[in-house]
């Protein structure tokens, strides 16, 4: 199947700095990918209606001043919402990853329980550390999660950095996003139990949360980082996995971009 | 109006920061507190309604994490201490403020309105009295340098509130030139100097005295025949030791001690400069070296590699946060000003800092705590990386406490250039014509950083000046650095520069210097505030400024994409060719000087050195408990893991890691080297390595040269590289080497400095590992407290190659019990300033040498086995010798070793157990082998000539055994080595 007709927008600027991989990520599968700068999108230069997948990346937007995200989804909520709101009732896809998590957050565009978008109900707050971390982590999919982005994903190990990744939510929030299976990624220990401790679960995450979607499953946050393991030489482990003959054609990460531009190829286009 | 706007942790929340107050309270102070509780507080001075301030408060509030409202919530404790930024100093996150109100209330503000952030820290603590709570601010919380401290008790809040926190910069006027009278006697030309803290020698001011006497058609351009301050400052700018490098020009006469005495014109002319030429003659892949920001080298048909290494040192003692993240933000700034402009793709740190664990009594009055100055370094290079998205490639750190006196902080960039730039522009290459604008971009100029280049070539005094620090601001950068890609690949401009040292006087100075002159008016200059002098806004040093020639018929579109990119970009003059340097404030003339006296009227110093082989005391290699003495060593400031501050790095962003800084099983080790991609799922990657050896210095800086060399160049090999691209960086950094009062010994230092150079010449070019780019720092003493510390001579040795294929590189892990362990290269009893021998207290003769040929052959041998994919891990020992190595191989692949040292290739007779284990010697390898591979390992090892023998084997229990012919044997777990490896800096 050819799939240059899918259309994604990375969205770059004010100190987001994943650009690349995450092109790379969508790349190669095929996808046609656009890097513009959000004055761009402003200005009306480009328009998110050209696009089936939006990319909300990594990076400082703004140093994380204020707060994670803080600026950055003020801005878009005060100058791009009415194409935000479009994008999502068009049933097309969100991914925001580590500082774009945080910005999806900030925007209330997950968990948005009930289809209830752009009211903020959970938080990235800094790690229970006090400290930013670089370090690679084992992640369990939940089977039952929407999520379209981790089809087929089980249990992966991809790296983190973040000094605010501690996910947090009221107690009444948390256990509507349990219940509605919104939570998609927990962290994990090597034997795939639920990572309760310190370094496994890097943050302090409340129920070990790494990554959840809106109730749509079209809409996608997580700290940890695929799009920096698309080769599999990526990997803590690739010289053993050589020597076992075990290691696979690509990155453990690139199968959550291949999901989202299959989707798009079968849903949307 | 004014509104301050306060947002603080709801209190089901962790108060992370505060909770950090707290233990860092009880650590390093030993005082309990009951509670910290922080808030962050913006006042925002600006014309918006008290409506517009409550949706403000609303919007910046994280609903699920925060509280938020417009004015002051009461709050329970004893004292609160506010923290802010003094006036004018860089607001960072005010700034990101500023913004984010304009988007909430849909009007950008504009620059008269104002948005201060500081935080509010409570204590609750019913025993502490003011001055204790003074001693926490200054100590922990605030760096008075830059940061503004207040301190109220509760009763004072309850009665009279909380001022609000408007640190506004007060200045007017501006723009008044003074000139010097230099027809004066020479104590007072001295005074001029060291009063206006220009750090010229009475020789220089006498030069300079001596042009203004001849200087042609000042009165055309209405100057009298007496220079301006601005010139002067120019001057002194252009010709500071920071830029001019003075001392590796100087015309030195060397003594080598045994009766021979020879004129050497310039030791970077003759040694640095002379070997990479030589270099030259015999290799391919040099494409710019010593003229540009950074060196270049050629990668591949498509790209050119960048690299660049700077050292921060004299800023971050002051401001150990604002100046290290200036270091990282800075040397950004190199490969971004070079050739087109590079792109960025791996940051490299190292420091040298007495040790952490110093006792804060022999801490000199006036020094920072070497753990507080570590911290603050490491959280400014942290910040400053992460935050531009750029993954650290190695970072080291060494300790020794003359190393308190002054810190030595290495910040460094590889970037990326294309060959082509459009149809025919070389990436490489950069030119400017006579009317070309002189454009700036990037941040305004204040008073930050003004002298830093002149202060910098000092000694640290009490009257240092505090504008010499600035604080970098990585986001601001980072726009820059994407503007600057785009303007590139449109080919606006035709040259680009950082604005660094000496600020716009060097940058435009240098620019000036190619096409034989400039004109610019200092007055269009964008400034933060009021109240420059046109000499300050020539020479600050305020961060995130780059310097452009653009063609006329660009500068529409040139400034129309800056602007598209938040950018702000101004036209300052133009290029000519006049041959003069014409600084202009609105309609008046305020410099006017001979391009050609600015960069080559300097005299060339003149400076005598004598070399004297001393004797030490020598120190009984044998030890009375082996297993403590391992135990120790592996768990050697030195030597140990530094993961706890390492982590805090990003070291994955751009996802281009391979060789990653720490690897093992339990990603806990250092790795010898790094190797990167090149760009995102490339074959072809890029190897970093580092070498620095500062206490061999202590018996010959020309082995300590020989072996950083060496080090960097093996490690190079450890990854599974080769000796086919390899291309070195120097950054000296030495005490000051100029025979004076102060400095009596100097003349033995400037022998040292000789010795280095003279062993760069013969190993690079031995190993055609030219170095490509580097730098000198040469006044690292201080004599603070009546003390005065000198820093070990200390040269950082930075290595970059290529690997065609990453597949074929390796890590020092070891992979699987039952592989065959081989030690390659000779071991010697070279334990002249080792580990071990520190571990005893003294400092021994045999300083590890290296063998040119014998080193060559090993290296290009191991190569051949890498390159087939024969070694199963590879591991380089240096300090601490082979015993460490077998500790970190064991550690990393959590599998234990049973070794027999009877066998070790020696040169000498007869080496003791401890000589086997301890010595450093250079030109050595570990490598494990699976059985498979065996024979084909020995067959090329043997019919190469290499002297290697198999040691042992990798065993499945975790136990590191080693033994001896004569019965001598160690045993440690593997645990026990893991833990002493970690714990030494665990959570420091």
């Amino acid at each position: 199947m050819d799939y240059k007709d899918v259309k994604v927008l990375v969205i770059t600027g004010f100190g987001l700095n994943c650009e690349k991989e995450t092109t790379a990520a969508f790349e190669n599968c095929g996808a046609e990918v656009a890097q513009v700068h959000l004055n761009d999108i402003l200005d009306g230069q480009r328009s998110l209606e050209e696009f089936h997948i939006l990319a909300f990346i990594g990076g400082f937007s703004f140093g994380d001043h204020l707060g994670a995200g803080t600026v950055f989804a003020n801005r878009v909520k005060f100058r791009l919402r009415e194409q935000l709101e479009q994008f999502v009732k068009a049933g097309k896809l969100i991914i925001g990853i580590c500082n774009g998590f945080q910005t999806l957050t900030r925007l209330g565009l997950v968990p948005a329980l009930g289809e209830n978008y752009f009211t903020q109900e959970a938080a990235l707050d800094h790690n229970d550390s006090g400290l930013f971390r670089d370090d690679w982590v084992y992640l369990k999919a939940n089977s039952d999660s929407p999520c379209v982005f981790t089809k087929d994903i089980d249990f992966v190990h991809y790296p983190i950095r973040h000094g605010e990744g501690k996910f947090v939510a009221h107690e009444s929030e948390l256990a509507a996003i349990e219940a509605n299976n919104q939570v998609v990624f927990r962290y994990a220990n090597s034997d795939e139990s639920v990572a309760i401790e310190f370094p496994a679960n890097p943050n302090g995450s409340l129920n070990s949360i790494a990554g959840i979607c809106d109730p749509t499953g079209r809409i996608f946050g997580l700290m940890p980082h695929p799009e920096a393991f698309l080769s599999p030489y990526n990997s803590p482990h690739w010289e053993k996995d050589t020597r076992e003959a075990k290691l696979p054609a690509e990155g453990a990460g690139q199968k959550i971009f291949r999901n989202a531009v299959e989707f798009v190829a079968e849903n949307l286009i | 109006m004014e509104y301050r706007i306060e947002i603080s942790p709801q209190s089901n929340w962790r108060d992370s920061r505060g909770e950090k107050v707290k233990e860092q309270l009880a650590t390093f102070f030993d005082i309990t507190v009951d509670s910290v509780k922080t808030r962050d507080v913006y006042t925002v001075s600006a014309d918006i309604t008290a409506e517009e301030a409550q949706l403000v408060a609303k919007e910046l509030t994280n609903p699920v994490l925060q509280n938020g409202l417009v004015g002051e919530s009461k709050v329970d404790g004893d004292w609160i201490v506010a923290v802010g930024f003094k006036p004018g100093v860089t607001d960072n996150v005010g700034r990101s403020a500023h913004e984010a109100i304009g988007d909430i209330i849909g009007r950008k503000l504009d620059r008269k309105e104002k948005v201060f952030s500081s935080v509010e820290y409570i204590f609750t603590a019913a025993s502490l009295k003011r001055e204790d709570v003074e001693n926490i601010a200054k100590n922990l919380l605030a760096n008075q340098l830059i940061e503004s401290i207040d301190i109220y008790s509760m009763d004072e809040v309850n009665i009279n509130g909380l001022p609000l926190n408007l640190p506004i910069v007060k200045a007017t006027g501006g723009g008044t030139v003074n000139e010097y009278d230099l027809e004066v006697s020479d104590e007072e030309l001295i005074e001029i100097s060291r009063k206006g803290v220009l750090a010229l020698t009475l020789e220089e001011m006498q030069v300079i005295q001596n042009y203004f006497r001849k200087a042609e058609g000042r009165e055309v351009v209405g100057l009298k025949a007496n220079p301006t301050d601005v010139e002067l400052e120019v001057l002194a700018q252009t010709w500071s030791e920071h830029c001019k490098h003075k001392i590796f020009a100087a015309e030195i006469t060397y003594d080598n001690g045994e009766g021979k005495t020879e004129v050497i014109d310039s030791v970077y002319k003759k040694y640095v400069k002379g070997s990479t030429h030589k270099v030259a003659e015999s290799v391919d892949w040099l494409v710019s070296v010593f003229h540009d920001n950074a060196g270049v080298i050629s990668f591949n048909d498509k790209l050119d590699l960048v690299y660049k290494v700077e050292t921060h040192n004299s800023p971050s003692a002051l401001d150990p946060y604002g100046g290290a993240m200036t270091g990282i933000v800075g040397v950004n700034r190199d490969p971004m000003g070079t050739g087109q402009g590079a792109n960025l793709l791996i940051n490299v740190w190292g420091y040298c800092l007495g040790s952490p664990f110093t006792a804060n009594e022999d801490v000199p009055e006036g020094l920072l705590h070497p753990r507080r100055l570590r911290d603050g370094v490491h959280k400014g290079v942290i910040d400053g990386g992460n935050q531009s998205g750029i993954p650290y490639g190695l970072g080291w750190e060494y300790f020794d406490e003359r190393f308190l006196g002054k810190p030595l902080v290495y910040c460094g960039t590889v970037g990326t250039l294309p060959k082509k730039i459009g149809e025919t522009r070389e990436g490489w290459t950069k030119e400017i014509n006579p009317g070309d604008l002189i454009v700036m971009a990037g941040g305004r100029i204040g008073k930050d950083g003004i002298h830093g280049a002149t202060f910098s070539s000092e000694e640290l005094h009490n009257e240092s000046p505090v504008a010499a620090v600035q604080i970098g601001d990585p986001i601001t950068q980072k726009k820059v650095g994407d503007f600057i890609y785009d303007a590139r690949d449109r080919q606006l401009y035709r040259f680009v520069t950082d604005n660094g040292a000496g600020g716009l006087s060097s940058s435009i100075g240098e620019m000036a210097e190619l096409c034989g002159g400039c004109r610019m008016d200092l007055a269009k200059a964008p400034l933060k505030y009021a109240g420059l002098e046109p000499w300050e806004i020539l020479v600050s040093e305020a961060q995130e400024r780059m310097s452009f020639a653009v063609p006329p018929e660009n500068i529409d579109e040139f400034i129309k994409l800056a602007e598209s990119r938040d950018v702000e970009v101004t036209v300052l003059g133009e290029f000519t060719d006049t041959g003069k340097f014409h600084m202009m404030y609105n309609d008046d003339t305020v410099a006017y000087l001979d391009i050609e006296f600015m960069h080559d009227g300097l005299p060339q110093m003149k400076l005598n050195a004598k070399w004297e082989q001393k004797t030490f005391s020598e120190v009984d290699p044998k030890s009375t408990d082996v297993k403590a003495d391992v135990l120790s060593v592996v768990g050697g400031l030195n030597i140990c893991s530094n993961e706890y501050k390492a982590r805090q790095y990003d070291h994955e962003v751009k996802g281009l890691s391979v060789v990653k800084p720490f690897i093992g099983v339990k990603r806990d080790v250092v790795s010898d080297a790094t190797v990167s991609m090149i760009e995102p799922m490339s074959e072809e990657g890029v190897i970093l390595s580092a070498g620095i050896l500062p206490r061999y210095s202590d018996i010959d800086t020309y082995h300590m040269m020989s072996s950083c060399i060496d080090l960097a160049v093996r490690r190079i090999i450890a990854v599974g590289g080769d000796m086919s691209m390899i291309a070195g960086l120097d950054n000296f950094c030495w005490p000051d080497p100029v025979q004076s009062d102060k400095t009596p010994d100097g003349e033995y230092k400037l022998a040292q400095l000789v010795r280095a150079n003279q062993a760069i010449y013969d190993y690079t070019t031995a190993y055609k590992v030219p170095c490509i780019s580097g730098k000198d720092s040469m006044k690292n003493d201080s004599t603070l407290g009546g003390r005065k510390i000198s820093i070990p001579p200390t040269v950082l040795f930075s290595a970059i190659s290529k690997i065609s294929n990453i597949s074929s590189s390796l890590t020092l892990e070891t992979k699987k019990s039952g592989d065959i362990v081989y030690i390659i290269g000779d071991t010697k009893a070279e334990l002249g300033a080792s580990e071990y021998f520190a571990l005893k207290g003294g400092l021994g003769n045999n300083v590890p040498k290296v063998d040119i040929d014998s080193s060559l052959n090993t290296y290009n041998t191991v190569a051949k086995i890498t390159a087939n994919k024969l070694a199963a891990s590879l591991h380089t020992p240096a300090l601490g010798g082979l015993v460490v190595g077998f500790a970190k191989k064991a550690v990393a692949g959590d599998l234990g070793l049973d070794i027999d040292l009877s066998q070790l290739p020696v040169l000498e007779e007869k080496l003791i157990f401890e000589e086997k284990l301890f010595s450093e010697s250079n030109g050595r390898f570990i490598m494990t082998v699976a059985p498979e591979n065996k024979s084909q390992v020995e067959d090329i090892l043997s019919s190469n000539k290499v002297s290697f023998a198999e040691v042992g084997k990798v065993i499945e229990e975790k136990v590191v055994k080693i033994s001896d012919a004569d019965g001598s044997k160690v045993e440690l777990t593997v645990d026990e080595l893991a833990t002493a490896y970690k714990s030494t800096l665990e959570k420091v």
